[in-house]
């Protein structure tokens, strides 16, 4: 058993990392190439985080890592020793569905679904940070790395725009996502 | 098998649910609950369930699925520990002869359990899904490049796709087909080439005031499901599979797969839960990979993934079809067309695939909105060394149309008219409302209302005024307008896939499990089919659940596609929804108040969860659950299937003529763009939509699909450009070098309507009309203000040639060409001003 939360190499070639994973401590051996979202998905079975096309670009793979949106394709599991991540699974709380979630079944904001979970995941962050302005003109350029190939935009703007008025804006500083 | 098992209680000592079920059994009116007999029923929630609610927007039947990340894709199912991951061996080339596969290498990869290739296929190799030509792996023949060459079956993705490179590959490589027009020249086609002809057109040509002529490409399009093609595959006990795939024709699919293994098709159960898009890329080009996948799980034993990345599922799977389209018009001094001659070649890449009928909807809409007076419309199914071309929302509709709707914009420029003005002469009326191809259009007012709604609400003209003031004084910036409708025909032009099925359930807590041969995509259609369930049944939508769609429960089903799917799925599930209403009344007519001679079976109805029979004094009520106990001790059946074929639908292909619609869907958009002239930079800065969807069964859903639709047609006719290389490999593969609208494209100004008091004239499921793709070509309003914007470059007196997609390098090469021929003009002032 491993006890320190440090990144160690084991004999195979595999790796250790401790992650804390929606507020649950989780200890994962693994390669050290294996992207953040296989990790999730594959080991930890949270699907809700979607893989659409594995190469940072649509968005559909977004979790928090410390309270930063992330694309979890681009990130190595291993990178993320220490660090909180919550995906789509942990966003709701004791208390009920996050207003960004509540807002998107309010509002319709999705066709498919595919999209859904990595668009509530970058609108959940960027309604905490306070450096984003809030007219739909910010929400739509913070926006602009989630793809919805459903053309779903207008109602999902409208879910954060009336999100918004349940979340305070706390974060001021920390590393661009 | 018993049916009916009495539910004993539980040996151990008394727990507290152990007690708290005996005090209920105890309880009077309640039954036992014997065997399936259930000992409490559902209740209806709230007072809404009847009448005109099932027209109230509903929320989508997965939304709290969606929001939590709980709704399942193929790729999240759990698949046996034990599960084979398998990896596809790619052509490189796009046209030769494959004269060595050597997989020994392969073979002995780490984790590879099996490979295979043709030659080991029990059955058919051949999967066309109409007519012949797409074999599941390459015999010796190569057709392009991305066609598949083998598969590997490995413990892991990794090491499946790492065994891939191992294969040892010679190609006598060809020189590779890529131009249709060429093709069509060569006589190179995947099915014949066919003709609508109405009058004598050449005639009609000869007698016009004006003829003008002109020729466009259209672009293709990736569909890009945010899902990507995705399938897995469990052996069963017998000699079959259990396939799990994102599919919008699992009945195709499991014909396929059974005649690929050559088993039975009882053998073969396909489910589907959701598709996280499908746009018509999952309809015949889903089956390839679960052919694949059943393969190789019934040769290892082992259940069978197979997902396609993104970059390979671009190459592999076809896309929409780019057209060639051209046009010789004759028209009158006030821009109405007497007749003429359209020319559309369909780019069908390497096989037949679907591309008989997608030409057929681009010649069955090359007139869109318009009657084209005496005409012939021909159209050509080129063959290309490119990925066979399929299904796309529309289905080649969208194409068709761009042809006419370019010539409205060119005759009005050589008129001097607003093309908007041109457009409205030009629809269908009285006396003109005869299509090329023979079928009358009704409701014939519709389309004069819309746009004549549309331009008040959307300001048009008072908008063209203000543009053209901005653009008198703006020489760099300038801005565009446009007005354009869509009539868009409803049904499978191949007349037996308008048929479906359903099967409701009733189980005796009086919950209701409704199942039927659609799928879904994100079109909102199992929701819109819990709707008319619960409406026909009186019951609220939460009683009504639907299960994932499965070929052992409703059989050979017909795709979801040409937006048919609630017209046809509806009506199956009402079918057998009011057959049960009407077997419940019967029981209940006879079986209550027996003694004062039963219920009056007339005025009979399901309401608000209740039975209701009489009026006034004599009227009663029995709650739904209790209705549906009653019925299960009388021995009442509680479950029931429902079939529906669309009436009235026919086509002659010899003669060319018929009434392959059973309908028409209307609509019509205004865009604004703004255009900087010297980099061909544009964006949409406001769209207004005025949409036809009958009386609508799903308001909110209706509207996020014309959006939604409206978006990806921009799309298409703008950013999203499909690029092969002279070797004939797509090089746009992926979303950086392939744009979809982002969230950036959604204009500021996005106003969208449905049209109100319009039910459809046709007995639709409650009138109301289809809306999966007719949105989509409101888009070409964005395409056709671009055109305006140009032509202020030229003060309106020529509309520049602008092939799509409209991506700023066309536009600012449209830009230069019509400076250029400014230019040369103010050299030599007689050129004639025809811009044919
Ligand atoms: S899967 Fe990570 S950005 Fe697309
Ligand atoms: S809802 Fe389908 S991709 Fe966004």
């Amino acid at each position: 058993m491993m006890e320190h939360s440090e990144t160690r190499s084991q004999g195979s070639g595999e790796t250790t990392v401790n992650l804390t994973v929606n507020g649950e401590p989780c200890q994962l051996t693994l390669p050290p190439n294996v992207v953040l979202l296989d990790a999730l998905r594959d080991r930890l079975g949270l699907t809700g985080t979607k893989k659409g096309c594995d190469h940072g670009q649509c968005g559909a793979c977004t979790v928090h890592i410390d309270g930063q949106a992330v694309n979890s394709c681009l990130r190595l599991a291993v990178m993320c020793e220490g660090r909180h991540i919550t995906t789509v699974e942990g966003l709701a709380s004791d208390v009920g569905l996050h207003p960004v979630q509540q807002a998107f079944l309010e509002h319709d904001a999705y066709q498919c679904g595919f999209c859904t979970p990595g668009q509530m995941m970058s609108a959940a962050a960027l309604l905490e940070d306070s450096r984003i302005a809030d007219d739909d003109a910010a929400v739509r350029e913070a926006m602009s790395g989630n793809l919805c190939r459903c053309g779903a935009y207008k109602n999902i703007l409208s879910a954060i725009q009336d999100a918004r008025r349940h979340v305070s804006p706390q974060r001021t500083e920390g590393e661009s996502p | 098998m018993r049916t009916l098992t009495n539910i004993k209680a539980p040996e151990a000592a008394p727990s507290v649910s152990h007690e708290s079920s005996e005090a209920r059994k105890e309880q009077t009116g309640r039954n036992k609950g014997d065997g399936p007999l259930a000992r409490d029923t559902t209740t209806v929630h709230r007072q809404s369930a009847t009448g005109g609610s099932s027209t109230h927007a509903r929320a989508h039947e997965s939304a709290i699925k969606h929001v939590t990340g709980r709704a399942a894709y193929i790729d999240d199912i759990p698949a046996p520990s034990d599960v084979l991951h398998i990896a596809l061996g790619l052509s490189p080339v796009a046209h030769g002869r494959l004269t060595r596969l050597d997989l020994e290498k392969v073979k002995r990869a780490p984790g590879v359990v099996d490979v295979i290739t043709i030659v080991d296929v029990p059955g058919h190799t051949d999967i066309g899904p109409v007519f012949p030509g797409d074999p599941i792996f390459v015999d010796d023949e190569i057709s392009y490049v991305g066609q598949t060459l083998f598969a590997v079956a490995a413990t892991s993705y990794k090491a499946a796709r790492l065994a891939v490179k191992e294969a040892v590959i010679e190609i006598d490589e060809r020189p590779a087909s890529l131009d249709p027009v060429t093709a069509t020249e060569r006589g190179e086609f995947v099915r014949p080439t066919h003709t609508h002809q109405s009058g004598d057109w050449q005639q009609a040509l000869e007698s016009s005031a004006h003829v003008l002529e002109g020729e466009q490409f259209v672009g293709g399009q990736e569909h890009f499901y945010l899902e990507g093609q995705a399938c897995l595959v469990l052996p069963t006990e017998d000699e079959g599979v259990m396939v799990y795939t994102s599919n919008q024709h699992p009945s195709e699919t499991q014909k396929l797969v059974a005649e690929v293994l050559d088993i039975p098709f009882h053998a073969v159960t396909m489910e589907m839960r959701r598709m996280g898009g499908g746009f018509g890329g999952k309809e015949t080009q889903a089956s390839p990979w679960a052919c694949i996948a059943a393969i190789i799980a019934r040769r290892t034993g082992r259940a069978a993934k197979l997902r396609l990345p993104r970059a390979e599922d671009t190459r592999a799977t076809g896309k929409r079809h780019p057209f060639n389209n051209r046009y010789r018009l004759g028209f009158d001094d006030q821009g109405v067309l007497t007749g003429g001659d359209i020319t559309v070649i369909g780019d069908c890449g390497y096989s037949p695939d679907l591309s008989d009928a997608v030409v057929d909807r681009a010649m069955f809409h090359a007139d869109n909105a318009y009657s084209l007076g005496q005409a012939r419309v021909t159209g050509h199914r080129a063959k290309t060394n490119t990925a066979s071309n399929t299904a796309f929302r529309g289905f080649g509709g969208p194409q068709g149309m761009m042809i006419i709707e370019a010539a409205m914009d060119d005759i009005a420029r050589h008129l001097g008219e607003d093309p908007l003005t041109v457009r409205k002469r030009n629809l269908y009326r009285l006396g003109r409302d005869v299509t090329h191809y023979g079928q009358r259009v009704e409701q014939i007012t519709l389309l004069h209302d819309i746009v004549e709604q549309l331009e008040a609400s959307s300001d048009y003209w008072s908008r063209r005024k203000a543009i053209a003031e901005f653009n008198a004084k703006s020489p760099i910036i300038k801005k565009g307008l446009a007005l354009t409708p869509v009539k868009f025909g409803i049904s499978f032009t191949v007349q037996h896939l308008n048929q479906a099925g359903a099967l409701l359930l009733v189980y005796t807590d009086g919950s209701v499990s409704i199942n039927h041969g659609g799928t879904e995509m994100g079109q909102g259609l199992h929701t819109k089919v819990c709707q008319v369930v619960a409406r026909e049944l009186g019951l609220d939508l939460e009683q009504v659940r639907i299960t994932a769609t499965r070929t052992d429960k409703v059989p050979n089903t017909s795709p979801t596609a040409a937006s048919s799917g609630a017209d046809l799925n509806g009506q199956a599930a009402r079918d057998a929804a009011s057959k049960l209403r009407e077997r419940l009344f019967d029981f209940a007519a006879q079986h209550f108040d027996q003694e004062l001679g039963g219920l009056d079976r007339e005025g009979m109805r399901l309401e608000g969860g209740e039975l209701i029979a009489g009026v006034g004094e004599s009227e009663r009520r029995i709650p739904w659950g209790e209705l549906i106990q009653k019925a299960y001790l009388a021995r009442v059946s509680l479950s029931e299937k429902g079939f529906y074929a669309t009436p009235l639908i026919h086509y002659d292909r010899d003669a060319a003529k018929g009434r392959p619609f059973y309908y028409y869907a209307h609509g019509a958009a205004v865009a604004e763009v703004e255009v900087d002239t010297l980099s061909g930079e544009y964006r949409l800065s406001r769209a207004d939509i005025l949409h036809d969807v009958g009386d609508s069964l799903n308001p909110a859903i209706d509207i996020g699909q014309i959006e939604g639709a409206f978006i990806q047609g921009m799309g298409w006719l703008t950013s999203e450009e499909l690029k092969w290389n002279e070797q004939g490999r797509l090089i746009s593969d992926g979303p950086a070098t392939y744009k979809i609208p982002a969230f950036g494209d959604l204009p500021p100004v996005f106003n969208v309507d449905l049209l109100q008091g319009h039910p459809n004239s046709q007995a639709s499921i409650y009138r109301s009309k289809a809306v999966g793709e007719p949105p989509f070509m409101l888009g070409i309003s964005v395409w056709s203000a671009l055109r305006d914007a140009l032509a202020s470059l030229v003060d309106y007196r020529h509309c520049p040639r602008l092939d799509t997609p409209a991506t700023p390098e066309r536009v600012l090469m449209a830009a230069e060409a019509l400076r250029n021929a400014t230019l040369v003009k103010a050299a030599q002032p007689e050129t004639s001003d025809d811009p044919a």
